[in-house]
């Protein structure tokens, strides 16, 4: 009766069957994701105390790094076009850019490093010193007020980040515009918009909520699966950025075949 | 003290982690009222015994019956409202990092009992606050506290919901002597002031001398001993037994 668990066989080897294991206790970590955000009790103010942690604070990174790569990226699409004499296209060339890629990659992969280890470090280290468990006997879904509220709060935020950095990095561009070939802000802009469609700003939307849910549910997962006590808590965090990185780069892929479909038709 | 209210009764309980069995078949019956303390060395599954008991843990087999209803079988709902009749006091007190000591406290509260002020929070927790000893601490951050604040301040989370069960997981563990000798009337005023039912589990005899009623030793998976501390201790035959009686109050 007892060690019934203990003599069960390995189907294929220990690490091809651990390695499924996983991916069967991750698609369960989603699946419940799922089955319990619809149902009360809802755990809104940790939702925005999340969502302010999560956005709010990212801000100083996000502008520094969008604002850069606006300049950097001007800078280094300029002489390519003077080859054609076709500087003056610079702005929708960055604009279109910035809006389909460059603005929901950059915010998704700073988001993964600052927002994910962050998340995963912190349920890590609260499963290692039983905070979770505290939880739990307390009569309080642990899994709902923690990993609910932050994937919750990370798929909403990563688009307004999102957002926020395509702003952020075409006002870097434009300076860099400006000093170089006196324009306007009124014509920068007014290009700007022409070139970009609504498909570019709602694909650029669609696939950050999509940014945003793995980046939140990665480190989740990672946290609330971490094991070995501290040592556990550096390896949640760092897996969490890794995995949430890889997946991203996947998503980009993805997103870049179907939002092709539809700009064929 | 067969005429008693058993409040749990275990019977035939097995558990394994893989390959490693850690509990063959312990029976136990636990009386209203009483302390119970269990003891054994690191590694022979005490916590996972209470453990199993509030639902963190499933059994492998056997039987875990809390307040006459099997634990493994309860569903969620059910298992949260068996939940709240039963304190845990963790071994690292397991406060929550971000949170101050009020808002620790207010947490189970506010989650699990409705409709109550904001007031009548305030006069609870100050009056838990109070009773352990540390009404100062109130405001302050977990990382602030001492480990014997942490853990007083423990005890006072989990007697926020009244429990009728109290579990105490290593109460004493990495703390002075005096402060065990603290926590150890702690655990004994709880007792008398909100008339709980406990288990400690321990690996300190003194604190096991000074809290409990009977002891219960795990030995190998099951339990080698049960009885007053007299009975079980100062002549106990089996070498293990023997053994951790000597190191405990001769060696030391």
């Amino acid at each position: 009766m007892a060690g019934q668990s203990g003599t069960r066989k390995h189907v294929f080897s220990k690490k091809i069957d651990a390695f499924f294991k996983g991916l069967a206790d991750a698609w369960n970590f989603v699946k419940r994701f799922f089955q319990e955000v619809f149902v009360p009790p809802y755990e809104f103010k940790e939702v925005i105390h999340q969502c302010y942690r999560i956005g709010v604070e990212s801000l100083p990174l996000i502008s520094l790094t969008g604002f850069i790569v606006g300049i950097v990226f001007t800078n280094q699409s300029r002489p390519s076009l003077s080859e054609f004499g076709a500087t003056s296209w610079l702005p929708s060339l960055i604009a279109i850019a910035i809006v389909r890629a460059m603005g929901p990659l950059v915010t998704a992969l700073i988001a993964a490093g600052k927002v994910g280890s962050g998340i995963g470090a912190e349920i890590a280290s609260m499963k290692v010193t039983e905070q979770i468990d505290a939880m739990e006997v307390s009569g309080t879904n642990p899994y709902k007020f923690l990993v609910v509220s932050r994937v919750l709060a990370t798929t909403f935020m990563i688009p307004v980040l999102v957002m926020y950095t395509d702003f952020v990095a075409l006002m870097g561009a434009f300076i860099n515009v400006n000093a170089n070939e006196l324009v306007s802000i009124s014509t920068f802009f007014a290009q700007v918009f022409s070139s970009v469609t609504f498909l570019d700003v709602f694909a650029s939307i669609i696939k950050s909520l999509f940014f945003g849910f793995t980046i939140g549910m990665v480190g989740c997962y990672k946290g609330y699966t971490s094991s070995k006590g501290t040592e556990g808590v550096g390896k949640a965090a760092n897996a969490a950025v890794v995995v949430s990185m890889f997946l991203i780069f996947i998503e980009e892929l993805l997103s870049l075949q179907i939002i092709n479909l539809f700009r064929i038709k | 003290m067969d005429n008693r209210e058993k409040v749990v009764v275990i019977r035939d309980l097995y558990k394994a982690f893989g390959e490693l069995e850690v509990l063959k078949g312990v029976d136990l019956d636990l009386y209203r009222e009483e302390n119970l303390v269990v003891l054994g060395r690191s590694g022979t599954g005490k916590s996972v015994l209470i453990k199993i008991m509030v639902g963190l843990l499933r059994q492998d087999s056997g039987s875990m019956e809390v307040f006459g209803k099997e634990i493994s079988r309860l569903g969620v709902r059910e298992l949260n409202e068996m939940r709240l009749k039963i304190g845990f006091s963790f071994q690292n007190s397991a406060l929550y990092d971000s949170m101050t000591v009020r808002e620790n406290m207010e947490f189970p509260l506010v989650r699990n009992i409705k409709n109550l002020t904001k007031k009548e929070i305030s006069l609870r927790i100050e009056e838990l606050l109070d009773a352990v000893g540390l009404p100062q601490t109130i405001n302050q951050m977990p990382s602030e506290l001492s480990g014997g604040q942490k853990k007083r301040i423990g005890v006072a989370r989990t007697l926020v919901l009244n429990p009728e069960i109290m579990l105490y997981d290593e109460p004493t563990a990495g703390l002075d002597p005096i402060t065990c000798v603290d926590i150890n009337n702690l655990i004994n005023e709880v007792r008398e002031r909100y008339k709980t039912t406990s288990i400690v589990i321990t690996h300190d005899l003194s604190c096991a001398k000074q809290t409990g009623d009977r002891m219960a030793v795990l030995l190998e998976g099951q339990f080698g001993a049960l009885g007053t501390f007299e009975e079980v201790f100062p002549h106990a035959e089996d070498q293990r037994i023997k053994s951790f009686y000597d190191y405990n109050f001769i060696n030391s």
